[in-house]
């Protein structure tokens, strides 16, 4: 079992739709739409050759110059009997960030979803209990997302530029 | 409204029917002695028997992904001391070698085997908390307050290496800040002399007792295909008898060059976690034995090797000895470099995950070429599989709900990052 395997057969089944591969420090990376993502998870599931049946970690990355897919989720699969890792990724719109659930497949992404909720407002429709987790129930923001700065916005020795960035960000 | 509630206090909202209802709710934490760390969970009782369970969490939740992302990369260390304060070494070199491999430095060998020496110590230290604290829940204080001794030899041995005791910061990018001292080798022997019969004696004291046998064995069970499918990892779904160990898997910073078994048990019960752990400590005793022989071995071969505490590669990564820093240009440069957080890292993205003391500990990195991460993620063990803890829990007694919450060993800083 190697990446060019898993690469194969996503290929054939899932054939244009897949966005693009990505293979950095020996982990192969599937970028897909949204709405595929638990197709693509179901598939690598149930494949009797791929069995990619252990969700290691799911959280989600604001990028806000994309436009029209600011936010990505990040699933990080395991097939624990070959001992090969993948990670897929969708990209959703921050004003319709909706995407399906992966409780039904991996009771594990319960809280996981909560989480990724909790701190970038993913919408995971279908989730059985998708409230706040880690942060008061009375928040009214997502705080992870870029837009809310870690500084005071008034000291000028923690602006971009000291983090080897240009300008500021959102 | 009935007319028993009109009668009730005014604050008190009580839920339609409650006092009609046969079962009682009850607040377990969250500061209850027996929970060991802020943990709440609502507890629907039928007497006795656990009905349902509601976990809260995120009651010492301090936003580390957030700070992360405005930390140069140095300064996040320390706040992976603070995930599972009860095995930080793990955290702190499991961060580094996420660096190390986005950087693409290779440590040298003596390196590894001393990152490997610390983190098989904090792995000991880390078991013993946890198992003797199921001890004490079942009501036996003798073993946790003999073994701690153990431990707090291992803290001095941390102290020895790094300065600190519990979130060591310990080790650079690159290998350690500074050479082991002989008082460290010679600390760490003495625990190799002594602890073997401590822990002889911590087993027979527990492992064969009857009645500590009687509360743990079928308290707080999961099934192998339940645990993976709720992504557990660590001796809490090798209790349940998946050999998935991530040293093995995925071997990292020279774990190949070690002999070492997984200990695994079939019911994922409190009792097959109990003797998993048990089984690793003296696994990792084993582990400790044998790097410091390889240690000895290539200091013998080569007697160089002595001064080789971090890559040659690493220098702009790794903070210069005090005495350089006053001295040397190069060195006063690179510390003022580093120091004010001016060294960029290449833009990458990675998953590096390193066996915790509680599972699988992975660093999600995205790196956009500047001086702090854009993203930083911790996969944290316990926070994926405490969720779990309701079902684990349900139709038993509620005193194996206690016992079930300590020996999945559920760290409250880990948990709530």
């Amino acid at each position: 079992m190697t990446n060019e395997i898993v690469k194969q057969r996503l290929s054939e089944k899932f054939g244009e739709q897949l966005a693009g591969f990505d293979e950095s420090f020996g982990m192969l990376a599937v970028s897909a739409p949204a709405e595929l993502n638990l197709k693509i998870m179901q598939f690598l599931h149930d494949d009797e050759q791929l069995k990619f049946r252990f969700l290691t970690d799911l959280t989600a990355i604001h990028y806000p110059d994309r436009k029209g897919e600011e936010l990505c989720i990040a699933y990080h699969l395991h097939n624990l009997v070959d001992n090969i890792r993948m990670r897929l990724k969708v990209y959703v719109p921050i004003e319709r960030p909706d995407v399906s659930t992966a409780t039904q497949l991996f009771s594990g992404a319960n809280w996981m979803e909560r989480e990724t909720y909790d701190f970038y407002g993913v919408n995971f429709v279908g989730h059985p209990n998708l409230t706040r987790i880690l942060n008061v129930d009375e928040m009214d923001y997502f705080p992870m997302r870029k837009e809310y700065a870690m500084e005071d916005p008034t000291r000028v020795d923690k602006d971009d530029e000291m983090f080897g960035r240009g300008g500021t960000v959102a | 409204m009935s007319e028993l509630q009109k009668n009730q206090q005014q604050h008190i909202t009580l839920a339609e029917e409650s006092l009609q209802k046969q079962s009682t709710t009850l607040n377990l934490g969250p500061t209850h002695p027996a929970t060991h760390g802020v943990f709440q969970n609502i507890l629907e009782i039928d007497g006795e028997k656990v009905l349902d369970a509601v976990p809260t969490i995120g009651y010492i939740h301090r936003a580390f992904e957030k700070i992360a992302e405005r930390r140069p990369y140095y300064q996040i260390t320390p706040l992976t001391d603070r995930l599972n304060y009860c095995s930080a070494p793990i955290n702190n070199m499991g961060w580094h070698m996420t660096l190390e491999k986005l950087i693409g430095i290779k440590t040298p060998k003596r390196v590894d085997y001393m990152r490997v020496l610390i983190m098989e110590l904090a792995r000991i230290a880390d078991h013993l908390i946890c198992n003797s604290v199921i001890a004490v829940d079942t009501g036996a204080l003798t073993a946790f307050t003999y073994v701690f001794q153990w431990r707090e030899l291992i803290y001095e041995i941390y102290e020895e290496i790094c300065g600190s005791r519990l979130t060591t910061n310990m080790g650079r990018v690159g290998g350690f800040e500074r050479n082991f001292s002989d008082v460290a080798f010679q600390k760490i022997n003495k625990f190799i002399d002594g602890f073997p019969k401590v822990m002889e004696e911590f087993e027979s004291l527990l492992n064969r007792n009857r009645i500590f046998m009687e509360r743990c064995i079928g308290a707080g069970p999961i099934s192998a295909e339940r645990a993976l499918n709720y992504s557990f990892t660590g001796p809490n779904l090798r209790a349940a008898g998946v050999d998935y160990d991530v040293r093995v898997a995925q071997p990292y910073c020279s774990y190949e060059d070690f002999d070492f078994k997984i200990p695994v048990g079939t019911t994922g019960d409190v009792y097959d976690r109990f003797m998993v752990r048990n089984g690793e400590i003296w696994e990792s005793f084993s582990i400790v034995k044998q790097a410091l022989a390889k240690i000895a071995q290539l200091e013998n071969d080569d007697p160089a090797q002595k001064d080789i505490f971090y890559a040659p590669e690493s220098d702009h990564y790794h903070l210069p000895a005090k005495e350089d820093v006053y001295t040397k240009m190069e060195a006063l440069i690179y510390h003022f470099k580093m120091v004010m957080g001016e060294i960029n890292v290449p833009a990458g993205e990675i998953y590096h995950s390193v066996e915790g003391a509680n599972g699988e500990l992975g660093f999600y990195l995205i790196s956009d070429g500047g001086r702090s991460p854009y993203r930083l993620h911790f996969r944290r063990p316990c926070f994926i599989y405490y969720q779990a803890y309701p079902e684990m829990i349900k139709n038993g007694l509620l005193s194996d709900a206690i016992i079930a919450l300590s020996s999945l060993n559920v760290i409250a800083g880990e948990l709530d990052a």
